[in-house]
């Protein structure tokens, strides 16, 4: 195994591994949540940075695949009674060939068009979901508690889940990784960079494009699953949460779109900056603003994000750090 | 069969305000490449703005020229700070950039009014056209959105300036060679194209109750018509917003309310997939 013996790997294995244990510290369930957030976030950030960073794709909609996932779980958990696990990864499966198919169709737009097809897909999804009463329209599906009993009662469960969504996260990282550092990453960079070139060059552009679009929505869909079901609930205007979208995005900038610790970083810093901006009362009603211009400010001048900048001071980074 | 009918004349009405919030968002298109996602919160600000002017004692017809004048100044200001800076880099960058914008507007708008609903309260006749009802101020809205664009049409062919903005927008190197000053006509471009999404806004608050988070719905409005009319293209965007309207109109007596965004976005991705320069043929 080659991966085993790259340094980052076990970087990426030592960080999952101290989220993972932090909270257990002290059974500290405070810590626990807010880790709980930041892991989603990274999840989200670092996934999505498949499309923005690798590929030049904006998404603006990327958190349709959460959504779905969550949909999928809680109706095979509470209608079908599967465990939990199966309908997990049920979920982040279905999900992922629906992102397939539908890449296949919308990723032939390009630039603005995709982004606007990505908007629409988002709320047509959301709007079809609060109308589709199989899924419990508007009001969502709601887990019963007998669902937690399988898994050792509520408390047990969701340390459970904890560990669960934590290992999500280490596994996106390294997904972000694995592909950054492989053919078919450097077939995504090309196609960034100028997708007729590459196309010339032999990129199999659209099968690619559909191919990273699809990877982008399987362990979000996941993250959804066991998020929703942490929750008990899922109700369509949380799941399909067009502002966690654009938040996504602004961790994705503000980390450095491109490189695989950027996103994970700019997640976790802005669920830190975002958990202080809540909780000052002055300023809790401004977090959307105070994130706006943090975006702005990163795109007219630092276009780069905070891994562009540590590469600019120390440009040795670019070798060890991706 | 009346029923429908009327409910078609409604949406025809309000198809012409979709249509004139729709050229603002693909004037801005045609001129400088820009998909501007600032443009639902610019709507809602023009929601917002008649909303106080209204309430500081100005009748809201009468405060559509103020309305207009801060939309102007508004857009060249958002041009010369989030815009301008990055407009020649990649495109994804302008998406983000505007959407920034988006973001201030609408946080500032839920510090400042909450995103409980808002409305203006004037007194209204119903007017008998044909045989079928229509409130006056769907009629007043429809035709203001029509004066608008005709305004606009007057601008774009019969003044300098508005043959500079054409010129920018068919080939911008070649208007500088012949000394058009781009930078300019691009902030007037933006400006103008803000103009007309508060204008709409302004509109649209005369017919319905709002909140600051309004302006998301007549966004994505304005991005199908204007993708059905060939972004890029006003006139397409007119139709495609009273196409939009009529498609309202005709299917509301059938299904639930809630159903009709499902469908227009389903038409808006069908459209975009099938046929990308819309129904009108796009700028080139």
């Amino acid at each position: 195994m080659k991966l085993l013996r790259q340094p980052y790997f076990w970087l990426i294995v030592a960080f999952t591994a101290l989220f993972a244990a932090l909270p257990f510290w002290n059974q500290n369930i405070t810590l626990r949540e807010t880790l709980v957030l930041s892991a989603i976030y990274i999840i989200l950030a670092t996934n999505l940075n498949l499309m923005i960073g690798y590929t030049g794709y904006v998404n603006f909609g990327s958190i349709v695949f959460f959504g779905l996932g969550g949909y999928f779980t809680l109706w095979l958990i509470s209608e079908h009674g599967w465990g939990l696990y199966p309908a997990v990864l049920f979920a982040g499966a279905v999900t992922s060939i629906l992102a397939f198919l539908l890449g296949l169709g919308i990723l032939r737009l390009r630039g603005a068009y995709f982004a606007l097809a990505t908007i629409g897909i988002n709320e047509a999804v959301k709007d079809f979901v609060a109308n589709f009463e199989a899924w419990g329209g508007s009001e969502g599906i709601f887990l019963p508690f007998t669902a937690f009993r399988a898994m050792g009662g509520p408390a047990k469960a969701l340390w459970t889940v904890y560990l669960l969504i934590v290992l999500v996260m280490g596994l996106s990282l390294l997904l972000s990784y694995v592909v950054k550092r492989s053919k078919f990453g450097l077939g995504l960079f090309a196609i960034r960079e100028d997708e007729d070139a590459a196309i010339v060059l032999g990129v199999q552009a659209p099968l690619y494009k559909s191919i990273a679009y699809s990877l982008s929505a399987f362990l979000p869909a996941v993250a959804g699953g066991l998020y929703f079901f942490k929750n008990g609930s899922v109700v369509p205007e949380e799941a399909f949460n067009l502002h966690l979208s654009i938040e996504s995005i602004v961790m994705v900038m503000l980390g450095g779109q491109g490189t695989v610790t950027g996103p994970a970083v700019g997640a976790f810093l802005y669920e830190r900056l975002r958990g202080i901006l809540l909780t000052l009362p002055s300023l809790s009603n401004f977090h959307l603003v105070i994130a706006g211009v943090l975006l702005l400010l990163i795109i007219l001048f630092a276009p780069g994000g905070l891994m562009g900048w540590l590469y600019r001071v120390w440009p040795g980074l670019r070798r060890g750090l991706e | 069969m009346p029923e429908i009918l009327a409910s078609v004349l409604d949406g025809l009405l309000i198809g012409l305000v979709y249509g004139l919030a729709a050229i603002g968002l693909t004037l801005i298109f045609g001129v400088m490449d820009v998909v501007n996602l600032a443009h639902g919160a610019v709507i809602a600000l023009g929601m917002f703005t008649v909303y106080l002017l209204y309430k500081a004692g100005i009748h809201p017809y009468i405060g559509l020229l103020p309305v207009a004048v801060i939309g102007f100044l508004f857009g060249v200001l958002i041009y010369l700070i989030a815009v301008k800076r990055i407009l020649d880099g990649p495109p994804l960058m302008t998406l983000l950039a505007t959407f920034a914008v988006s973001m201030i507007i609408t946080g500032a708008g839920t510090a400042i009014w909450s995103t409980s609903p808002y409305n203006i309260n004037f007194p209204v006749t119903t007017l008998n056209i044909l045989g079928y009802t229509v409130t006056s101020a769907r009629l007043i809205a429809a035709i203001a959105a029509v004066l608008v664009t005709v305004f606009l049409y007057i601008f774009l062919y019969r003044t300098t300036l508005g043959k500079a903005v054409r010129a920018v927008a068919n080939n911008r190197e070649a208007a500088e060679l012949m000394g058009i000053p781009s930078q300019q006509i691009l902030a007037v471009s933006f400006g103008i194209g803000t103009a007309l999404a508060m204008l709409s806004g302004a509109l649209i608050a005369t017919l319905f109750p709002f909140t600051i988070l309004s302006g998301g719905i007549y966004e994505l409005k304005s991005f199908v018509a204007s993708v059905l009319g060939g972004l890029g293209n006003p006139t397409g965007a007119l139709f495609g917003g009273i196409i939009l309207g009529l498609i309202e109109g005709s299917v509301a007596p059938f299904i639930e309310v809630s159903w009709t965004n499902v469908i227009e976005f389903v038409i808006f991705v069908l459209i975009l997939l099938f046929f990308p320069t819309g129904l009108f043929g796009g700028r080139r």
